[in-house]
């Protein structure tokens, strides 16, 4: 039989329903691909092996009873700033050594109601706070597709672990290109969902206004399948918003032609410094969409550029409080002081990691009395203007096809003691978090060096289904998905 | 943002963020963010006087929730949590009232 | 030189909601230590706020009450700081778009009627429960998170007596408008107040110092007191007045420094992104209105003028809620507004206080009382036994109608039995009889004393009278 931990959430949902194999078939598979390849990846914290097989018994028993649930048996791995009942939730933090987590995030309920399989932990950096994973306190995670390069992050160990079939799919959060980048990075398909789209009731806090859970998995129908799975209003979160989630998996159909179809490309996207290989790679899908009957406009986003300077400024403000909370009081690490101050002060010290402190101070500077207006309501002002952008650009066409990131995933070390050079790699993503809505990436070639190249397609407002689309149509007309690292 | 440009005191501003910085640390990080400073200063060339700022990217209003009584936690898993306690409270250092 | 004080208040009431301002654990006052709570205000990773619909219909009805303008456009903001009794490190509150603006309270002080205004109202989120032990300093996060709203007063007061009378009046109005108990002693009522003091006549205030957190009135009176000598003796001695925090030593009966100026906290306040604003509708706020009690002001009114009841039993009556909604309550059973009103504020009150109970507890309900006044109206008791009759009601309970026969208490009007009492009487005593005749007509009380002593209180005194005149002038 074909090695399970290879196959994709559609193929093994047929084998299961087929009878042809059971979860616990695939949970062994996986585990045994865990064995094997983990040594050299490094992608997960916390493996929960009996858990696992418990769950995907109790899933073959009620597949036997006749339960059709959509992840009924697929084992998921979870980044680990999701909250689930009974288990650690670090954030690749020390500063949350200790906690156990007393509830479960709202997506891990609607994972446990789809029947998926929770497998464990993976890997991030700290509180989403990297593009590497190198910002990491509890360990380190390579990208598959070379083991001295980075997998990318925040959520390097949810696309590493997809990449290295540990996984057959995984959770990750996307705060200024967390799901996307590393998805590009090790050659997986990444959904940053709209703004709203998906409970955060659970998801460890970076920046509120920007945070959004999504899938990180082999395929665009897998994306499509776990999205929909995890979407919908949620009486938790106040952000939440009540909009009709459609059969995205269902809805996804073998039809690869995007006849009728507008897609925009927005000349400020290639921007200079821009890798050649990774240039050539999105053009070159650019063409393929327009071989598959898109029209190609030419779109502008004036603003965009704009995005790294207001996405430092609202993201590490908010941060500044949303981290607040981790004091030594209640849960986690704590450093004991002659007062309470002095408890705060060599706890944060103790517990933050150097880049997590580094946003924390950032974050309270703009916002400390003499400087809100300068720096936050500014922020706030430009990211209006963002957003404007995108709303005219889509009045144009259905969707927008760019690069994800710069350049492909570069050496472990390379841009570590460097933050200013590290945020600019997100100037392709954070205008997406800034302005709400939604976007996927999707392997769409390899550099010289074998790294792999993603294409970003970005989507209106609750628009997750033409993206979907536009991902399959080129997914399944080209190979570039079909491709595995050596490791595996 | 004129008076942006005499940068950050990375010391004050830790402070204020209850961290305690080494002085290597703050060193690092007061180049390191007078860097992230002088760059974000480009926001200054944008004229957005009557520009509505945004707090949230898709708003929505009145999320309210009915005024009734739910499940609390466990009290022996919030005590668990908690690094140090005493008959059922959570033990800090003495708070001298500032 | 003369000088004159400048007071504003800040008063936190926490709100009557069964949950949490922005979760669902309930709020219980002295349940077990962090029993109630939850990892939304424990501060947990991932947890959210969810505003609770009825705090703010309270606190717009508290608006209201207050003649305030209801904001139609609301938001959240985070007020950061660290400290113990605050789970997130920091505040959900409403910094530059309160939910209630402007408002005003009219008082009586020392019989000058004072209006005093409001600034704003603003919904915010308790603190924890800090109790400090040897060496270390527990916390109760039961607490953490109620709803409390906070009255921000302008600097319109300019003594101790306006601030007690401007409180009073605050906490009189929630209590009638079921916003809130406003109980001091469980903390459901605090206030900060802002002290400053100038010479007469100067423009600009003097530099203001914030007292925190007081919740007793005699407390706050105290330390206003204090405050407005501390500050002209400062003046006077050519000294200036610091802008400070200062904290009230009751105990010593005097304010101690807390945070100079310099050190005040930086809040870094900022849009809360996990809440969404709030929207009033102006269709809203008319259903509110339509929906609020009587207020105190109201219904003095109303007893002075359809019940025809004097001012001062009017004020006595209308001070309280509950002895109010009484009297109210005793007045569907009977027409006679001054003898209810005269039995509460002579037995009602005297006994509820010696038995130190609610006048809810009594066991004269209402009703028993409308038929003691039934009985003593119709000449079946007099007056005194009347009182006798709901004081014994008041302690055993019981019937009033069954008490008069059980103790043989009817009053006796037929003239067989008061004469034979009448003529013992003017045998007994002829001196008063003599006087009586003599001019002294003040004497026939005593003989009519005598009578009443004689029929155990029994005789009806108009039909003794009577008698009496009849024999001593015939
Ligand atoms: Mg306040
Ligand atoms: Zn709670």
């Amino acid at each position: 039989m074909a090695e399970l931990h290879k196959l994709t959430i559609a193929e093994l949902s047929e084998l299961m329903a087929a009878g042809k194999c059971t979860s616990v078939d695939i949970v062994t598979d996986v585990l045994a691909s865990i064995d094997a390849t983990e040594g050299k990846v490094g992608a997960y914290l916390t493996i929960d092996r009996e858990g696992a097989l418990a769950q995907a018994k109790a899933s073959d028993e009620a597949r036997a009873a006749g339960s059709t649930l959509p992840m009924l048996g697929v084992p998921i791995a979870i980044k680990d700033l999701l909250n689930v009942k009974g288990q650690p939730c670090t954030c690749s933090s020390k500063i949350l050594e200790g906690y156990i987590a007393p509830y479960d995030a709202t997506v891990i309920s609607k994972l446990r109601e789809a029947g998926a399989v929770l497998l464990g932990r993976v890997n991030m950096d700290e509180f989403a706070m990297g593009s590497s994973t190198e910002n990491a306190a509890l360990g380190q995670t390579s990208n598959p597709w070379n083991l001295e390069h980075v997998p990318g992050g925040s959520s390097g160990g949810s696309a590493a672990c997809v990449a290295a079939d540990e996984a057959i799919a995984s959770l990750g959060s996307d705060t200024g290109g967390s799901i996307r980048q590393p998805a590009a990075f090790c050659g997986c398909v990444g959904v940053k969902p709209t703004y709203g789209r998906v409970s955060r009731y659970g998801l460890t806090a970076f920046a509120s206004s920007l945070d959004q859970i999504g899938p990180i998995t082999k395929t665009v129908k897998d994306s499509a399948i776990l999205l929909e799975a995890i979407c919908g209003l949620d009486k938790n979160d106040s952000s939440s918003i009540d909009a009709e989630v459609p059969a995205f998996g269902k809805n996804l159909s073998d039809d690869t032609s995007l006849a009728g179809m507008k897609l925009g490309l927005p000349k400020e996207y290639f921007v200079d410094g821009m890798d050649p290989d990774v240039e050539k790679a999105v053009r070159d899908a650019v063409e393929h969409c327009k071989s598959l009957g898109a029209e190609i406009v030419d779109v502008t986003l004036p603003n965009a550029k704009y995005a790294i300077a207001v996405y430092y400024i609202i993201a590490t403000a908010e941060a500044s409080a949303n981290l607040a909370r981790f004091d030594g009081i209640r849960y986690g690490m704590r450093l004991d002081g002659r007062d309470p101050a002095e408890l705060y002060g060599k706890t944060r010290a103790a517990g933050f990691g150097p880049e997590v402190k580094r946003r924390i101070i950032l974050g309270t500077y703009v916002l400390s009395s003499g400087y809100y207006d300068a720096y936050y309501k500014k922020a706030q002002k430009v990211r209006t203007l963002i957003r404007n952008d995108f709303t005219e650009a889509f009045k144009q066409c259905d969707a927008i096809l760019a690069p994800v990131t710069p350049t492909p995933a570069y050496k472990r070390g390379e841009k570590a003691d460097d933050p200013l050079k590290m945020y600019l790699d997100d100037i392709l993503t954070t205008p997406v978090n800034l302005a709400g809505n939604c976007a996927l990436s999707v392997p769409c070639g390899f550099s010289a060096t074998g790294m792999p190249i993603g294409l970003q397609i970005i989507g209106d407002d609750f628009q997750e289904e033409t993206i979907l689309k536009v991902g399959h149509a080129y997914e399944q007309t080209t190979e570039w998905h079909t491709r595995k690292p050596e490791i595996v | 943002m004129s008076e942006v440009n005499q940068g950050m005191d990375v010391g004050y501003v830790a402070k204020l963020a209850c961290i305690d910085l080494t002085d290597k640390e703050k060193e690092l990080f007061q180049g390191q963010l007078d860097q992230v400073l002088h760059y974000v200063e480009q926001l200054n060339e944008l004229d957005v006087a009557d520009v509505e700022p945004t707090a949230h990217a898709i708003p929505v209003y009145n999320i309210l929730r009915k005024d009734e009584v739910g499940m609390s936690l466990d009290h022996a898993a919030v005590m668990n949590n908690a690094p140090s306690s005493i008959d059922g409270q959570i033990r800090v250092p003495k708070i001298i009232d500032q | 030189m003369k000088y004159e004080a400048t007071i504003g208040l800040e008063t936190h009431i926490m709100q009557k909601t069964n949950s949490k301002m922005f979760c669902s654990c309930k709020y219980e006052y002295g349940a077990a230590p962090n029993t109630h709570v939850c990892p939304t205000c424990l501060g947990y990773p991932g947890a959210l706020p969810v505003m609770n619909e009825k705090a703010i219909e309270l606190i717009c009805k508290a608006g209201l009450l207050l003649g305030c303008e209801i904001n139609p456009n609301s938001k959240w903001d985070r007020k950061n700081y660290f400290y113990p009794d605050m789970a997130k490190n920091y505040q959900i509150t409403q910094a530059d778009q309160p939910i209630c603006l402007g408002g005003e309270v009219t008082v009586e002080v020392e019989g000058e009627v004072k209006t005093f205004t409001l600034e704003r109202i603003h919904q915010e989120e308790n603190a924890a429960k800090n109790t400090h032990a040897a060496g270390a300093s527990l916390v109760d996060y039961n607490r953490a998170g109620t709803a409390l709203m906070e009255i921000v007063s302008n600097p319109c007061m300019h003594s101790a007596a306006d601030a007690l009378a401007y409180m009073t009046a605050v906490k009189q109005i929630m209590r009638y408008g079921g916003i809130s108990d406003c109980d001091q002693e469980k903390g459901q009522m605090r206030s900060d107040v802002n002290v400053s003091v100038r010479p007469v006549g100067q423009k600009e205030l003097g530099s203001k110092v914030e007292i925190k957190n007081m919740n007793s009135f005699a407390f706050i009176q105290d330390a206003i007191e204090y405050e407005i000598n501390r500050q002209i003796s400062v003046l006077e001695s050519g000294g200036t007045v610091d802008q400070e925090t200062r904290g009230y030593n009751p105990d010593r009966g005097e304010t101690f420094i807390q945070r100079t100026k310099e050190d005040a906290h930086d809040y870094r306040y900022f849009p809360e992104p996990d809440l969404m604003p709030v929207k009033v509708s102006a269709e809203q706020v008319e259903q509110w209105r339509s929906e609020l009690p009587e207020l105190p002001s109201q219904r003095r009114a109303r007893y002075i003028s359809d019940l025809e009841l004097p001012e001062y039993d009017a004020g006595i009556l209308t001070a309280d809620k509950d002895v109010s909604d009484w009297f109210d309550e005793a007045m569907k059973y009977t027409k006679n507004a001054k003898a209810v009103s005269n039995f509460i504020m002579g037995e009602m009150m005297r006994l509820i206080s010696e038995q130190d109970i609610e006048i809810s507890e009594s066991k004269v309900t209402p009703e028993k009382l409308a038929e003691i006044i039934a009985l003593i109206d119709s000449k079946t008791i007099s007056t005194s036994a009347g009182k006798q009759i709901f004081e014994m009601i008041f302690i055993d309970g019981g019937e009033p109608k069954k008490i008069i026969e059980e103790k043989g208490m009817a009053q006796v009007s037929d003239d067989s039995a008061l004469e034979g009492w009448a003529d013992e009487a003017i045998a007994n005593n002829p001196k008063s009889v003599d006087e009586y005749k003599s001019g002294k007509l003040g004497a026939i009380n005593f003989l009519m004393g005598q009578v009443m002593k004689a029929s155990k209180g029994k005789a009806n005194p108009g039909a003794v009278m009577q008698m009496l005149k009849s024999k001593l002038d015939g």
